[in-house]
């Protein structure tokens, strides 16, 4: 089992004809994700990978019944492909962009409050159900069909995370990076709650980071509604207040934000917050056993 | 992007906001000629730095003669002024505002942000203003008040109103909340800000509100869009690293130790130098190559990297995914090469191909220390960088 895509999911690319685009959707078919046709606009026509190109969302949909997408849109058209692909009723968005304006990102959560459709970034790597469906720009041969469900707000310490505890035989059920920007769309606690309740996901991995009070809103969340076990990390012990490091959302502003803060938060929720980030398999696994 | 307390109220006048009169200077004569033109009895001379708590550091001065104005002008510019947020270096005075004094009665605090929680614009007021607002929330919390817009309907004049009665103003000054409150709504909806914060914004003997201080920070992401807000930039009070790496796509900050860091992606170089400092060692700085570390970015990267001189050993750390190891190693080594490498370097490298990533880099025949693992890494760095 799985959260959010699985082997049916049907996928289209949104800027597949873009560098980046055209690179991962190869990647992705490569790895078997049922990437169905891709969306450029003035580009309606064209074919790319064997794919169809479409110039809007709702022309692909209406041909393919596609119900995720992947948006390789550059930062400044970032937007509006995310909201073209909410309001043709695309279940699952994954933006991969990093650099879109916060104010565009706003109005896109604004937007997305009242809608059934979920948004997993911007800045991220994607989503990933190993073996089934990888939507993002991960690479797909460290991960390993299991049980673990992992989200997080980085990139390489999503892999890190997956090596881990591919390396330790568990594997995971499905990977979510949620992002690395102060407005994004699918937060720790959505996608904890998706794990709590998904049947084959057995324990749960969280990475964060400085910034923001997601981690702690998830601790306070955690207490009450999850009974699996969570191994927890946070990058930032060493960074330095009011500079963002890397990543639009992490910065401490005002002392608030601070990895000491969100690990105190998540411990005393009873997560196994491990100090170094080599020991998220090592932990996890002596949860489970 | 941070601007100067100027040009945000330029802005902010520019706006409709009331801001007192005020002239810039950059040498003693100009700070005279000022003073002349502004034709008052008494001034403010503040020195433009990109950091607050000026006040408390000496750059802020009430002045009463022309000859004071000589004085503290010469006693400012070109100096390095240290507040509590800039760090040991401080930042260079090369201009000093000078303002109109203003009688007062009483100091309030308004700022205009994202809320990361709420995802929404928020305003947020207090009639403790002139002090540090994190301090007042912490001290008496009941003092803030807070007032989400929806990002559809925008600001409304009943949340102005709000905003007027909790700090008990009265008739006009209810109307000049509502106008100042639009004008910050509107730079930061027109100019892409992140945000807006008017410390203290004063009630003057005469009823006047005015905004004493003003900061504006604007979303890097959206500059590309605001030449004009750009051309306000004053790189001589940003990190002369940062900004370098910054034109090589590279994300760079300053630290204090003597480990320099080079990784792939944000979260991984802060964990990396967590891991650093948890292995007994003091990372020298932040700095993420990005997706693809290219034999011209990790040659860039370096550089940088080496041209701070307390650096005794550098940690490479990449997680290979979609580009392949081998093909990182090989760029390491070009690197390695053309930047004469002197001091000892760990390189981890995890992913796809790491194996022979890690054949290539020891077959190079150059001094590289190729760890098995990022504990084994961290370890040997901190080892290497205290043994020398």
């Amino acid at each position: 089992m799985s959260i959010l895509v699985n082997q049916s999911t049907k996928v289209i690319c949104q800027g597949l004809t873009g560098k980046q685009g055209l690179f991962h959707s190869q990647q992705a078919l490569a790895y078997g994700t049922k990437l169905v046709a891709g969306v450029t606009p003035g580009r309606g026509g064209e074919q790319h990978l064997g794919l169809t190109v479409f110039d809007s969302v709702q022309e692909a949909i209406d041909v393919t019944d596609a119900d995720a997408t992947m948006i390789y849109v550059p930062a400044p058209f970032a937007a509006d492909a995310i909201l073209e692909a909410e309001e043709a009723g695309i279940k699952v968005i994954v933006c991969i962009t990093e650099g879109i304006p916060i104010l565009h990102m706003l109005k896109v959560k604004a937007v997305l409050e009242n809608s059934s459709s979920v948004l997993i970034g911007p800045n991220c790597p994607g989503i990933i159900t190993p073996g089934e469906c990888k939507i993002g720009i991960m690479s797909g041969d460290i991960h390993l069909l299991g049980r673990i469900g992992i989200v997080s707000r980085s990139g390489t310490l999503t892999y890190e995370a997956v090596k881990q505890t591919t390396q330790q035989g568990l594997g995971q059920s499905t990977c979510v990076g949620i992002g690395g920007d102060p407005i994004h769309g699918l937060r720790f606690i959505e996608v904890i709650k998706m794990f709590e309740e998904d049947p084959l996901t057995e324990g749960i991995v969280m990475v964060g980071e400085i910034g923001g009070s997601e981690e702690e809103e998830a601790a306070d969340y955690i207490v009450d509604h999850v009974s699996k076990p969570i191994v927890g990390y946070i990058a930032g012990i060493t960074a330095p207040s009011g500079k963002r490091m890397g990543h639009a959302g992490a910065i401490i502003t005002g002392g608030k934000g601070t990895a000491e803060g969100k690990i105190a938060a998540l411990t005393a929720a009873g997560v196994d917050v491990a100090r170094s980030p080599t020991e998220i398999g090592e932990r996890m696994k002596a949860r489970l056993s | 992007m941070n601007i100067h307390e100027y040009q945000a109220k330029q802005i902010l006048s520019d706006y409709g906001i009331p801001v007192p009169v005020g002239k810039l200077a950059s040498t003693v004569e100009e700070a005279k000629q000022c003073a002349q033109m502004l034709e008052r009895n008494a001034w403010v001379l503040k020195a433009q730095i990109h950091a607050g708590g000026r006040g408390q550091a000496g750059g802020v001065h009430v002045v009463d003669s022309f000859s004071k104005i000589s004085e503290v002008s010469h006693q400012l510019l070109g100096t390095r002024l240290v507040t509590k947020q800039t760090g040991v270096k401080g930042l260079p005075v090369n201009s000093v505002w000078i303002e109109e004094t203003v009688e007062l009665k009483r100091e309030f605090y308004l700022s205009l942000l994202v809320e990361r929680v709420s995802e929404k614009l928020v305003f947020i007021a207090s009639e403790a203003g002139g002090m540090d607002i994190e301090t007042v929330a912490i001290e008496s919390p009941e003092k803030i008040l807070s007032i989400e817009v929806n990002p559809i309907v925008g600001l409304q004049p009943y949340q102005c109103r709000r905003v007027a009665y909790a700090l008990s103003l009265k008739g006009e000054q209810i109307r000049m909340m509502e106008r100042i409150m639009r004008g910050m709504y509107q730079v930061f909806i027109e100019k892409d800000a992140s945000q807006i914060e008017i410390n203290p914004l004063v009630e003057a003997e005469n009823d006047a509100l005015l905004a004493l201080d003003a900061k504006i920070t604007f979303d890097d992401n959206a500059l590309s869009g605001h030449s004009d807000i750009l051309a306000l930039r004053d790189r001589e009070q940003e990190d002369i690293n940062e900004n370098k790496a910054q034109g090589f796509g590279l994300n760079y900050i300053t630290l204090s130790g003597n480990i320099g860091c080079m990784v792939n992606g944000a979260g991984l170089a802060m964990a990396t130098m967590d891991l650093v400092k948890l292995k007994g060692g003091e990372p020298a700085n932040f700095l993420d190559v990005g997706g693809e570390a290219t034999a011209a970015r990790v040659t860039e990267a370096f550089k940088i990297i080496l041209s701070d001189e307390q650096v005794k050993a550098i940690l490479v750390n990449i997680f290979g995914g979609i580009v392949q190891c081998d093909m990182i190693a090989e760029g390491l080594i070009i690197a390695i090469q053309e930047v004469k490498m002197t001091i000892p370097i760990v390189v981890r490298l995890e992913g796809t191909n790491a194996e022979l990533g890690q054949q290539l880099l020891n077959n190079s025949g150059l001094s590289v220390i190729a760890a098995e693992d990022l504990e084994t890494a961290a370890i040997k760095v901190v080892e290497y960088a205290g043994g020398l």
